[in-house]
């Protein structure tokens, strides 16, 4: 057993060490993909078109206005001087928010009850505007507080005489960065894309030479085959993960609160599923071309029901079912709870058991469907 | 030769793919040193049936016994006892000679004392001392097909398939090849080798005729071209070569006419006339020179017997 599979190792790793490009082809994508997530990819919402119609010119109008622009996140794109502007603003795509002060703002205001004040949000992009709609409601609320000195809900709740004071602390990302949230995410989805693609290339590839044909018809043993195929890659795996958490803490300053063991444990279980399901994907094709169709085909939906970006919990039932069967899922929960939140094993255990049961799965897979047989 | 004696037997071995037979009933029995030669056109099923008898491919019907043992019961076993080379070139272009010997020798568990010294002969077969460092790719034609060859046997097999080994490569290696074939024979290896080119059958033991995935013919070079024909055959030059094989096949005593590069065979009955095939070429105003009776080559045999069939058919 040992014989063969050292000789296969032997005769991978020379391939790929004879191969000028392949160092390029395992770090550059890698990388380029790194970067735009980490810079890129972001769910704040900055510098939003905003098109202010003041209606009332007064003290009180142009303090909210004032407050609007104090938090960066808007940006005055037009001042308008009536309804027709704005809604030509809105429709043209020149804004995405409109804020309409009307007449008798701050007259309601002083006389205690409610200042009438419109906001109109472009929809289009349906997730821009529910955060900028926040940032709204959180803006008005601010000048509110600061008009009356009291806070808004003990203002709400002041006939009862009961104060309540919200003060948001979160935990594990104080700024509440996307950034953090996303690049460790992206070990797991860059490995996967990586290593099933190049394993399940590795086996097509040897069958369009013919030289998989060579191979079959020695005595090796399909465990000898699939082992000696996939070891190489889980160590490229194992280097990738490295590489990208190496970015992240030093270039991003992403913090790594956890045990690095922890996360190489869970890179590992991670890897022998991701490299089962290339295995398995390589037993089902017959040509590079098929490889890279089916490739596309299954990486993306593990890409996309992970979790990723995308919450699971708002996903319909049979999405989340098939999320279950992810192992992304599983590794994206380790990863992001061993960087951000320092816990370990304690914690992590059930995702971890998960992942080596899915990998033992998939490797057995491929080993049973490896036919030593061209029919 | 009796089939218990056979060190390749196949027994109506089939292979359909769909509704598509490419080996046909192949009956086959191969003795220990024997080199046996596939012949056929292309897509005539050679492949396929080596392939078969390599338990590459599983049978649709027939059996194949090899070395001793059943290819569908006991195909590991067979595997320790064959060596294979695929029409396709396939060792590894990346990988110098020493290092594909090495990842063969290791696939087949060759003891690493035994080897380094096999690998030597291996190496000295090919006549590639001093190049063990080449990367494989850079070798020229017929140098990796001997390489490819001393791959295939560094576990010592007493059966090989080689599966068009000459193809592509240049005439003076390709000598060089059976030479290497004939040798490993002189051992005891039995060898079942594929070609296309008409002058190797004349190296081997016996011919396996193959068209259209049926044995059409198999024996002896020599015993194929007596036997065969059923007749003698002449050789003439002519003009108008397409109309000299009708004027020639509808004269009296012709088996058969074909055209042979820029001659006229003609195969006649034993003992025939040619006089009345001269006065017919005449009389369709061919200028034909006088018929020599000519030995028939293994071409003839194969046009007579493969080109031909639905004629046999129907002239019977
Ligand atoms: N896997 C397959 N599926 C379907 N048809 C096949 C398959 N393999 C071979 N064939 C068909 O079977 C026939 C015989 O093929 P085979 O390769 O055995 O011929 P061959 O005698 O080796 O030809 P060549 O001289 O070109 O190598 C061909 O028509 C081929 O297209
Ligand atoms: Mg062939």
């Amino acid at each position: 057993m040992f014989d063969r599979l050292r000789v296969m190792l032997m005769k991978e790793l020379l391939e790929l060490h004879r191969d000028p490009w392949a160092m390029f082809r395992l770090v550059v994508p890698l990388l380029l993909q790194l970067f735009a997530f980490g810079y890129a990819a972001t769910f704040t919402v900055n510098h939003v078109a905003t098109s202010v119609l003041d209606l009332d010119h007064s003290q009180e109008s142009r303090g909210l206005i004032s407050h609007f622009a104090a938090t960066g996140r808007f940006d005055f794109v037009d001042f308008a001087t009536s309804q027709a502007d704005v809604t030509r603003d809105i429709d043209a795509g020149r804004a995405t928010v409109a804020i309409v002060i009307h007449a008798g703002f701050a007259r309601d205001l002083l006389n205690g009850r409610t200042g009438p004040l419109q906001v109109a949000v472009d929809g289009t992009n349906s997730n821009t505007a529910l955060i900028a709609l926040g940032y709204v409601g959180r803006i008005v609320a601010r000048y509110q507080a600061d008009r009356t000195g009291v806070t808004v809900p003990a203002a709400a709740a002041g006939a009862s005489g009961v104060s309540v004071t919200l003060r948001e602390r979160p935990w594990f990302n104080g700024g509440l960065e996307d950034r953090w949230f996303f690049i460790p995410g992206l070990i797991g989805t860059l490995t996967l894309i990586q290593v099933v693609s190049l394993t399940a290339f590795a086996v097509v590839r040897e069958r369009e030479v013919g030289t998989l044909e060579q191979i079959m018809v020695s005595p090796i043993r399909p465990i000898e085959f699939i082992l000696g195929k996939a070891a190489p890659f889980f160590f490229i795996g194992l280097g990738e993960v490295l590489l990208i958490t190496m970015v992240g803490e030093w270039w991003f300053h992403i913090p790594f609160l956890g045990s690095p063991l922890v996360m190489l444990l869970g890179a590992s279980l991670f890897l022998l599923a991701a490299l089962g399901l290339g295995l398995l994907l390589s037993t089902l094709s017959r040509t590079q071309q098929q490889a890279f169709a089916l490739n596309f085909f299954i990486v993306n939906p593990f890409f996309i029901l992970s979790g990723f970006a995308f919450p699971i919990a708002a996903m319909p039932a049979a999405m989340q079912w098939f999320t279950w069967i992810n192992p992304l899922r599983y590794f994206l929960v380790v990863t992001r709870a061993v960087f951000l939140k320092g816990v370990g094993i304690a914690v992590l255990w059930p995702d971890l058991a998960v992942m080596g049961l899915l990998g033992a799965v998939l490797f057995g897979l491929s080993i049973l469907r490896f036919r030593k047989s061209l029919d | 030769m009796k089939a218990d004696d056979a060190v390749v037997l196949a027994q109506a071995l089939t292979k359909r793919f769909g509704a598509f037979t490419a080996v046909d009933g192949l009956d086959l029995a191969i003795a220990r040193g024997e080199v046996v030669g596939f012949i056929g056109p292309n897509g005539a099923g050679k492949s396929t049936a080596i392939r078969l008898l390599c338990g590459l491919l599983r049978p649709s019907a027939g059996r194949a016994i090899v070395a001793g043992y059943d290819v569908g019961r006991e195909p590991e076993a067979v595997r320790e006892h064959i060596g294979y080379m695929s029409q396709k070139f396939s060792l590894y272009g990346d990988l110098t000679v020493r290092e594909n010997l090495q990842f063969f020798g290791g696939l087949y568990r060759v003891p690493r004392r035994e080897l380094e010294q096999r690998m030597g002969l291996a190496v000295a077969l090919a006549g590639l001392e001093g190049r063990e460092r080449a990367l494989v790719r850079t070798l020229a034609g017929g140098w990796k097909q001997r390489l490819a060859l001393g791959c295939a046997i560094l576990h010592r097999p007493p059966v090989l398939f080689l599966d068009e080994p000459t193809s592509g490569v240049e005439p003076e290696a390709r000598r060089k090849f059976w030479d290497l074939i004939h040798h490993l024979a002189s051992d005891g290896v039995t060898i079942l080798v594929s070609t296309h080119y008409m002058e190797e059958a004349e190296y081997c033991n016996r011919i396996a005729l193959i068209d259209a995935g049926r044995l059409v013919a198999i024996g002896s070079p020599g015993s194929l071209r007596r036997r065969e024909l059923g007749g003698t055959l002449y050789e003439l030059e002519c003009s108008a070569l397409g109309a000299a094989v009708a004027a020639a096949n509808s004269a009296p005593g012709v088996i058969d006419a074909a055209i042979f590069g820029d001659k006229l065979h003609v195969l006649m009955a034993q003992g025939a006339d040619t006089a009345e095939l001269a006065r017919l070429l005449g009389r369709a105003r061919i200028t034909a020179g006088p018929p020599r009776a000519i030995i028939p080559s293994l071409e003839d045999v194969f046009v007579r017997l493969v080109a031909k069939p639905r004629d046999r058919r129907s002239g019977a």
